[in-house]
């Protein structure tokens, strides 16, 4: 069966009726992988063996005529920080290189337990910290609509993997835009959902204040059912929360009419490409022509939003990245004659610039002296960050922005300069601040053919809302 | 410059890194320029703002309760087994970079 535009609900009522096999659905993916792969870099690991296995639990379900699960035979592939169990799993790191899981993260266990196929791990920036996937210590990824551009970061491969139809639907995480941004680069649909919406059990902590797990996916339907699948209260993430988990995909029915959508000016000043600009005031044109009323909203403290981050994700980085010290798993340096010494040299020779920069940058800011200066100072401008979002769900039900200020930059344009890499992320990082859900579509694209992505934020535990827009708007066509 | 060598090689010690002496270099540029760019965070005051940690403090905590009894939401029954089985010794040391079979080992710790 043909990989190509393949969506969840095609793959799984193939599978129903019988028009196709699990097998050979993995099969395709796995051959498309194999013609493809070697010039985007997506994939880091392959789990063929597992895959094949589930292939044939899926397909002995179908020959007996039971109704199949959400996810039946559906060909995923996951971010290298969440946890597989006997699938190496590396974040993108050295220092994990050889590292194989005892356990599998709570989402993909969900994910498998309704029937998805997982086909691999997915290249990513060392940590999640990057915004091009340049960070990863194997290889860069290559945007698939133009190899000399990055796929966006740090859930490149994810990205990537979706739109060169490598995989159904993907599996990344998001700490100040990580899936977002490269949905947005790529050409496809990447959702943050709310703070404590999915488990983070078996993600790999990089900021665990803000880190969350979402879907990559070729529309908004599938995204809703991924979420529907891996949402939900887990005892093994005590952040995870109760609230319950609406039907995702039968709430896109009731249509985006009569909704308050928000633009903040904010988001389009100073920075944004005249091309992202037009594209997406386009599609706020079109969401008013169905329906959604426009409300011009502000959110003053934007601009703060790029150095509370900086702060609090590298305070909370260098805290959870104490881990990785060469006893319990994962690389260790050959030549240290003292424990003090081996440490130092494995962490040294483990890591790779840009987690070093953020270990230090964390370190320094929690160091004596420095704490109320940074930490307590980012802490309460995260404050004032999310009380502007309470204002603004007063008088909207959703918030429109660009995703990111440009479309996907050329491989090693920013990669010398950390500040312009952190900047990429001005019009993502404030969700994840402020704990709410959003959701990445294509808007448009360039003149040089160039997705552009178009970002709808929503309140805490309000995916339906901001997923009922942008189904509104993909069908609208 | 806010961020000196000195500063680097401390901050360094804290963190358990060596860095090489270019990596040291390059921190303390890249470290001034974006402190440099946090530093306008100091245009805001914040004296009676409070400080934010956690997004689960937004919802499920209990307000009208104080200290730890606010967030019982995300607390649970203490169990022996664990909510997973404990994994087996030998699948716990198996990523290990050197054990003994029941024991992860170290280089020596104290001089004799």
């Amino acid at each position: 069966m043909n990989p190509n535009g393949l969506t969840i609900d095609a793959a799984r009522s193939a599978i129903q009726e019988r028009k196709a096999t699990a097998f050979d659905l993995v099969d395709a993916h796995y051959e498309k992988i194999a013609h493809e792969d070697e010039k985007i870099g997506a994939y880091l690991t392959l789990s063929k063996e597992r895959a094949l296995e589930k292939a044939e639990q899926i397909d002995v379900l179908a020959r007996k005529g039971d109704p199949l699960p959400p996810l039946a035979g559906v060909p995923v592939g996951i971010k290298d920080v969440l946890c597989t169990r006997g699938v190496r799993t590396t974040a993108g790191s050295k220092i994990l290189g050889n590292f194989i899981p005892p356990y599998d993260c709570t989402a993909v266990a969900r994910m498998e337990s309704a029937g998805a196929i997982v086909l691999g791990k997915l290249n990513c920036d060392e940590f999640a910290m990057g915004s091009s996937n340049e960070n990863s210590a194997w290889k860069p990824v290559h945007n698939p609509r133009d190899l000399s551009r990055v796929p966006g970061g740090s859930s490149g491969g994810s990205a990537a993997a979706v739109a060169a139809d490598m995989a159904v639907a993907t599996l990344g995480s998001d700490t100040g835009g990580s899936i977002r941004q490269p949905a947005s680069f790529c050409g496809v649909v990447g959702l943050m959902p709310t703070y404590g919406r999915v488990s983070r059990y078996g993600l790999i902590a990089f900021a665990s204040s803000l880190d969350r797990i979402g879907p990559f996916s070729k529309n908004v339907k599938d995204a809703a059912t991924v979420l529907g699948v891996i949402a939900g209260r887990d005892p093994m993430d005590s952040t995870s929360a109760e609230t319950p988990v609406p039907d995702y995909a039968a709430e896109l029915n009731k249509g985006a009419r009569g909704l308050r959508v928000g633009v903040a000016k904010e988001y389009f000043g100073e920075g944004l490409d005249g091309e992202v600009r037009a594209s997406v005031e386009a599609a706020i044109q079109k969401l008013a022509s169905l329906g959604c009323e426009i409300v011009p909203i502000s959110l003053p403290h934007m601009k703060y939003a790029i150095p509370v981050y900086y702060i609090i994700a590298t305070v909370e980085a260098s805290s959870n990245l104490v881990r990785f010290d060469g006893v319990r798993y994962g690389y260790r340096a050959k030549d240290a004659r003292t424990l003090s010494q081996m440490y130092r040299r494995t962490r040294d020779q483990g890591f790779g610039a840009e987690v070093k920069r953020r270990i230090m940058l964390g370190t320094y800011a929690l160091s004596a002296g420095y704490y109320d200066a940074y930490y307590l100072k980012a802490q309460r401008v995260r404050t004032l960050l999310t009380r502007d979002f309470e204002e603004a769900f007063k008088q909207v039900d959703a918030i429109v922005t660009p995703t990111s200020p440009t479309a996907a930059f050329k491989l090693g344009e920013k990669s010398d300069d950390p500040l312009a890499m952190y900047l990429a992320d001005i019009y993502t990082v404030t969700a994840d601040l402020a704990g709410i859900c959003g959701i990445s579509i294509p808007c448009g694209e360039t003149k040089e053919k160039l997705p552009i992505g178009m970002q709808i934020l929503g309140k805490h535990f309000d995916e339906s809302t901001i997923l009922r827009v942008a189904h509104a708007y993909e069908q609208a066509g | 410059m806010k961020v000196t060598e000195k500063d680097v090689s401390y901050v360094a010690d804290l963190a358990n890194l060596e860095l090489t002496e270019d990596e040291r270099t390059r921190m303390v540029r890249d470290l001034n320029s974006i402190l440099g760019h946090i530093d306008n965070l100091n245009e805001l005051d914040t004296a009676n703002v409070p400080p934010m940690a956690q997004v689960s403090e937004l919802y499920g905590v209990d307000r009208s309760k104080t200290g730890c009894e606010r967030f019982m939401y995300a607390s649970r029954e203490d169990v022996i087994e664990g909510l997973r089985k404990c994994l087996p010794h030998d699948e716990a040391l198996a990523n290990a970079p050197s054990s003994d079979g029941t024991y992860f080992k170290v280089p020596k710790v104290i001089e004799r």
